[in-house]
């Protein structure tokens, strides 16, 4: 190279050869040409080499400008160019964002289980430990023990499934929790305090009544509750269950085999225009039964009625997860059908706590 | 139990309202069901008089009537009954009325283009029979425009309460009045009752033939009237009776009838001239016949007591009374049986024979042992009243039992029972008010209990009558202290693994269900169940007669239903109990599943697949691992229960003996019996068999142990026979190098092409985790020769080129 270009128009060339360039490859051979080993503006530099000191003070300079901007201009395009290619391939890889995701199936809890599992967030909280027992029982733990000897009256009011007899011992399903409050107290010493959730059985059939149902039982022995305990434990329960502070109750007087004062509790609710409503209203409605342990169940469990006392409940879960979420018929908790499940089922990750709430 | 108002003032002097009267039954614990108030429900009806009566002009059945309802110029009434005429007089409701019986809201309308202005009502109308073959005829004199109602003697309210069991006391109006007043409701009327002199002996003769069962009737007291008259009953008895849904029938039948209600002292009144010889009480004898009251028959065996003649059977005793001996218009003379009967065999008898009667009820439930005589006193003047007549000695067999019981009360146990504080004199006082009788004896307080109240049997029944009477609203409310400020958990491990089990599979999209723990017999056999000692001896029906020995079927079944619902996607589980037998120790817990179509549905970036053993085996491994199970040291084995596909199923096992799982897909032999199409995979985890989490106060999870060196990934493909396990060359793979390999898992196999016959390809990756060092290639090829080497030995597996 003989002549030496105007660093000028040198400049002014290559930025407009970057601005114009239209391919990154295209702006590469520029950027070669102009700042490669054997660029424009690389030969242009060494020349400096060459010049008087003077002369290059003011070349030097203006030289690492022109050698600056030109980069930078060739940066800039390629800047430009890479976000244009990348726009452009995303316009390619478009696709249309209102088709359906992979298909994944949510899964249900059972109100059963779940309103067993509410039931015990609130009775744990007040100090209650879950105990359980055999669904197939005999006759003491189902009737004698309680209270109820071979031809009680009560007894017919039970429609008990019995199992096929071989000899002596007539086994039978259980007709209600209350089984466990036996096996409970005759295999550990008092105090007591035990809820018993679990499957009960009457051979009955309709709206309200399947041939098997949940029941909790519960049961608090130890020296000094009495049925004021009971009331303030009760109330609390609904009130917690059903999320209704101020939810109307009553006590009304009952009879079981098994307890001794013993009582009906009902909630307020209102049944306008057919509909039922937890809570105001004029009307009630009957939850559970309950009542201080009698003092024969306590000797037929070998526990001293003179040292200990205490109260039993029993509630029907099934009924109460009917109250509370509105589920009309309760054959259909047994049916299996996939919309009942998806419809009243509850999600996998809604775990009942009181501190998260019961019901979400 | 039913009565009215007006009956229950007959033996209470209260000037309470209905409504006070109903909370206060409530409150004492005698429920009230129903309150039917016939004043206020038939308020619009009046008696009218059909003054005019003309065919209506455009149909056949319709009558164009002018009805003087009282109240201003005759309304025109349309009316379709075959005996309106005019001159009648009958039961009239304008327009606006609801018709009770109809529920029909009634409007001023035209019939047939005839204008109607009310409606002229039949029984059934109003609700008070089933009787709608016409209107109602009132006699000539009912006054025209005065309230139905009361002019029927229905204006009276009628109170339906539920009785508990023990509560014999109260099946008469009599008791519900005791009990009322003791609350504070008014006064008791007790008149007192007076004997009957007899003027002659009874020609009828009364012997108990019991022998060793003499408890069976302890008592039974007879007496004879002569030259009755059993017409209808007088008014207000029929009243009564129909207010209550007895249907009249003749003086001394109703005579009998009122006092089972009124008195709670059911009462037989026979025809003494169709009575052969004397009367004896003894047990039936075995293929002995009656014909009762019901006009039904029955076969006696021979534990039923029968009050016999010298002929046989007249009654059931306490249950029914005999067709033959009944009273009708004609009887003249009769004989009054008032007697006591053993509760426990009239229920026994009662439900074998399947009699369910008003003595019955009464009798099974305990009558007052001390109110026979004054029972057949009542009787007697009743029947002297209504049928006129003469009236015998009484003839007494037997005597009253012992009824007399005393307990002994500490007042201090109401308190200590039910937190309320109720001062001796009070409790006493409310004892008093019930009939109980105090008396000290020495240091203690004891309480007679009265005749009729066969229930009380210790200190917490008296404790239970002062708090009712008190009423349950003055029981404080208490708070339930809490042993420790902070809740402590209520669940043990075996119960959280339930809940977690669940919440698992739910989270994996199964939908879980609750099904019976009965199944059909037949389908049970298919898994191991339906003997004979696990069928129901009573099933609700024959599908639900054995305990179910697994809750696959149940599952598979619910299936079926949904697909015939048109889901073909099923996913369900359950966790509940199984019974391979009735110990206790044979219920076990389990949570199966069920997986029947697509395991992945289509889509339209995939075809989709169907669901296969390796779902069902996902899904047990998922909750195993969930619920802490040691999975990687499981051991699978193909020796699945006979219900899964012989070739397409496993069982997990922890050592030999405790088998955690089985899955696999259905055999289709169960499917079939099931009436479930596949493809259908399923699976059963038994919860009981999970080895113990660790112990309560021990979450240390110990050290992260964090390698700074990268592991690195070999492959190895091996030829080996096609039934040699996959797992046995994974197993052997990672047991080449203990400590180095830390993960072994195979990625390809398959079959056929130029592998030859009876062999396949299994390609699995090893995973090496450098401990001090980078490995070196040579290191590293050191390692891959003794894999190669321990497949081979283990498996007889070769390399691939």
């Amino acid at each position: 190279m003989t002549t030496m270009q105007d660093p000028k128009t040198l400049e002014d060339e290559l930025i407009a050869a970057a601005n114009s360039a239209n391919s990154l490859d295209q702006l590469e051979t520029l950027r070669v040409s102009a700042l490669g080993r054997k660029g424009r503006v690389t030969e242009l530099m060494k020349t400096l080499g060459a010049m008087a000191p003077d002369e290059r003070k003011t070349a030097g300079p203006a030289f690492n400008r022109l050698k600056d901007s030109v980069a930078e201009a060739i940066e800039a395009r390629r800047a430009a160019l890479e976000a244009a290619a990348i726009d452009e391939r995303l316009v390619q890889e478009r696709v249309d964002i209102t088709l359906p995701v992979r298909p994944e199936t949510r899964g249900t809890i059972h109100p059963v289980s779940q309103v067993t599992e509410e039931l015990i967030a609130i009775f744990a909280d007040m100090g209650f430990e879950l105990a359980e027992g055999p669904d197939i029982e005999d006759d003491f733990h189902n009737f004698t023990a309680l209270n109820m000897p071979p031809e009680h009256p009560a007894r017919q009011m039970h429609d008990t499934f019995y199992l096929a007899s071989d000899g002596d011992t007539q086994q039978l399903l259980r007709t209600h929790t209350s089984t466990v409050q036996i096996r409970a107290m005759t295999s550990r010493r008092p105090p007591h305090r035990l809820i018993v959730p679990g499957r009960t059985y009457r051979s009955d059939s309709d709206m309200t009544h399947t041939p098997m149902f949940h029941q909790v039982e519960g049961l608090v022995i130890d020296k000094t509750t009495h049925m004021g305990h009971l009331k303030g434990c009760l109330i609390e329960f609904a009130r917690a269950f059903f999320d209704i502070d101020d939810l109307p109750y009553r006590f009304r007087p009952s009879y079981f085999p098994f307890t001794e004062p013993s009582a009906e509790m009902d909630i307020g609710c209102s049944r306008d225009g057919g509909e039922l409503r937890i809570g105001g209203g004029d009307d009630w409605l009957e939850i559970l039964g309950c009542g201080m342990v009698n003092p024969r169940v306590l000797e037929n469990c070998g526990v001293d009625p003179t040292e200990y006392q205490g109260f039993a409940f029993g509630l029907g879960i099934d009924r109460i997860a009917m109250l509370k979420y509105g589920i009309p018929d309760l054959r259909s908790f047994f049916e299996s059908d996939l919309r009942w499940l998806r419809h009243y089922g509850f999600s996998a990750l809604d775990v009942p706590t009181l501190a998260g709430g019961l019901a979400r | 139990m039913k009565f009215t108002v007006g009956w229950l003032k007959e033996h209470l002097e209260t000037d309470a309202t209905l409504d006070e009267i109903a909370q206060k039954l409530m409150a004492v614990g005698l429920e009230v069901e129903a309150i039917m108030d016939s004043s206020e429900t038939l308020a619009p009806f009046v008696v009218g008089h059909v003054i005019d009566c003309s065919p209506h002009p455009d149909a056949d059945k319709l009558q164009v009537c002018s009805v003087d309802t009282g109240d201003g110029a005759p309304l025109q009434v349309v009316c379709g009954a075959p005996n309106v005429r005019a001159g009648m007089k009958g039961v009239f409701a304008p327009p606006g009325t609801t018709v009770p019986g109809t529920g029909l809201h009634l409007k001023k309308a035209k019939i047939r283009g005839v204008e109607s202005n009310g409606m002229l009502c039949s029984e059934r109308e109003l609700g008070v029979s089933d009787e709608h073959e016409g209107i109602i005829e009132l006699p000539d004199d009912a006054p025209v425009g005065a309230p139905y109602a009361a002019y029927a003697g229905m204006d009276d309210p009628v109170i339906e309460i539920g009785i508990t069991p023990n509560r014999q006391d109260c099946l008469g109006v009599h008791g519900i009045a005791r009990d009322l007043a003791a609350a504070g409701l008014g006064a008791v009327k007790m008149p007192p009752v007076s004997a009957v002199s007899g003027s002659f002996r009874s020609s009828i003769s009364v012997e108990r033939r019991l022998g060793d069962n003499g408890d069976a009737c302890p008592m039974f007291v007879g007496r004879y009237v002569k030259g009755v008259k059993n017409g209808p009953s007088p008014r207000w008895l029929q009243d009564r009776l129909r207010a209550i849904g007895l249907r009249p029938i003749s003086a001394l039948v109703d005579m009998t009838n009122f006092l089972t209600f009124d008195r709670g002292r059911p009462l037989h009144v026979f025809d003494a001239d169709t009575i052969a010889g004397g009367i004896h009480i003894r047990l039936s004898r075995p293929g002995e016949k009656l014909l009762a009251l019901d006009g039904k028959e029955y076969t006696l065996d021979d534990a039923v007591t029968v009050i016999a003649d010298d002929d046989g059977p007249l009654a059931l005793g306490g249950i029914i009374g005999g067709e033959s001996s009944g009273c009708s218009a004609e009887t003249t003379n009769v004989f009054i049986e008032a007697a006591l009967f053993d509760t426990v065999r009239t229920a026994m008898s009662g439900r074998k024979l399947g009699i369910l009667s008003d003595a019955r009820y009464r009798f099974e439930r305990g009558v007052d042992p001390d109110a026979v005589v004054s029972g057949m006193e009542i009787a007697t003047r009743m029947v002297l009243d209504l049928c006129g007549g003469e009236a015998s000695e009484l003839v007494v067999a037997g005597e009253v039992p012992d009824w007399r019981k005393t307990v002994e009360f500490r007042p201090a146990r109401v308190h200590a029972l039910i937190g309320l504080d109720v001062p001796e004199d009070e409790s006493l006082s409310i004892l008093a008010s019930l009939g109980f009788a105090a008396r000290r004896d020495g240091a203690q307080l004891l309480i007679d209990v009265p005749s009729w109240r066969r229930d009380i049997d210790g200190e917490a029944d008296l404790v239970e009558e002062v708090a009712r009477i008190k009423g349950y609203d003055a029981i404080p409310i208490t708070p339930l202290e809490k042993s420790r400020a902070v809740t402590r958990p209520a669940l043990t491990a075996e119960q959280r693994r339930r809940v977690a089990a669940r919440r698992v599979l739910a989270s994996r999209g199964l939908n879980e269900c609750v099904t019976w723990s009965f199944m059909p017999g037949e389908q049970a056999m298919a898994f191991g169940g339906g003997s004979d000692d696990m069928r129901l001896k009573n099933p609700i029906s024959a599908e639900l007669d054995v305990m179910r020995p697994s809750i696959l079927p149940n599952l598979v079944a619910a299936t079926a239903r949904n697909v015939d619902r048109g889901f073909a996607d099923v996913a369900l589980f359950e966790t509940g109990p199984q019974y391979a037998g009735r110990a206790p120790d044979d219920q076990s817990m389990v949570t199966a599943g069920v997986r029947r179509g697509a395991a992945v549905p289509r889509h339209w970036q995939d075809r989709g697949r169907d669901v296969d053993v390796f779902d069902a085996k996902s899904d047990v491994l998922a909750v195993l691992e969930e619920l802490g199970a040691p999975v990687a040291k499981l051991q699978v084995s193909t020796d699945a229960p006979s219900w899964y596909h012989p070739g397409r199923s496993g069982v997990l096992r922890l050592g030999p003996k405790k088998t955690l799982a089985a899955f696999g897909e259905l055999h289709p032999a169960t499917l079939r019996a099931l009436d479930c199409e596949g493809p259908c995979v399923g699976f059963e985890i038994y919860l009981d068999a999970l080895p113990e989490r660790r112990s309560a106060g021990n979450a240390n999870r110990g050290a992260l142990d964090l390698n700074a060196l990268q592991p690195v990934d070999r492959d190895f493909a091996f030829l080996v026979d096609a039934d040699v396990p996959a797992s046995n060359l994974v197993a052997a793979a990672g047991a080449a190098e203990k400590k180095l390999i830390v993960g072994a898992t195979v990625f390809d196999v398959f079959s056929g092409g130029s592998l030859g016959e009876g062999k396949k390809s299994v390609a699995i990756r090893v995973t090496l985790q450098p401990l001090e060092k980078t490995f070196t290639e040579s290191e590293i090829d050191a390692i891959a020769e003794k894999i190669v080497a321990s497949v081979s030995k283990a498996t007889g597996a070769v390399l691939r080129g």
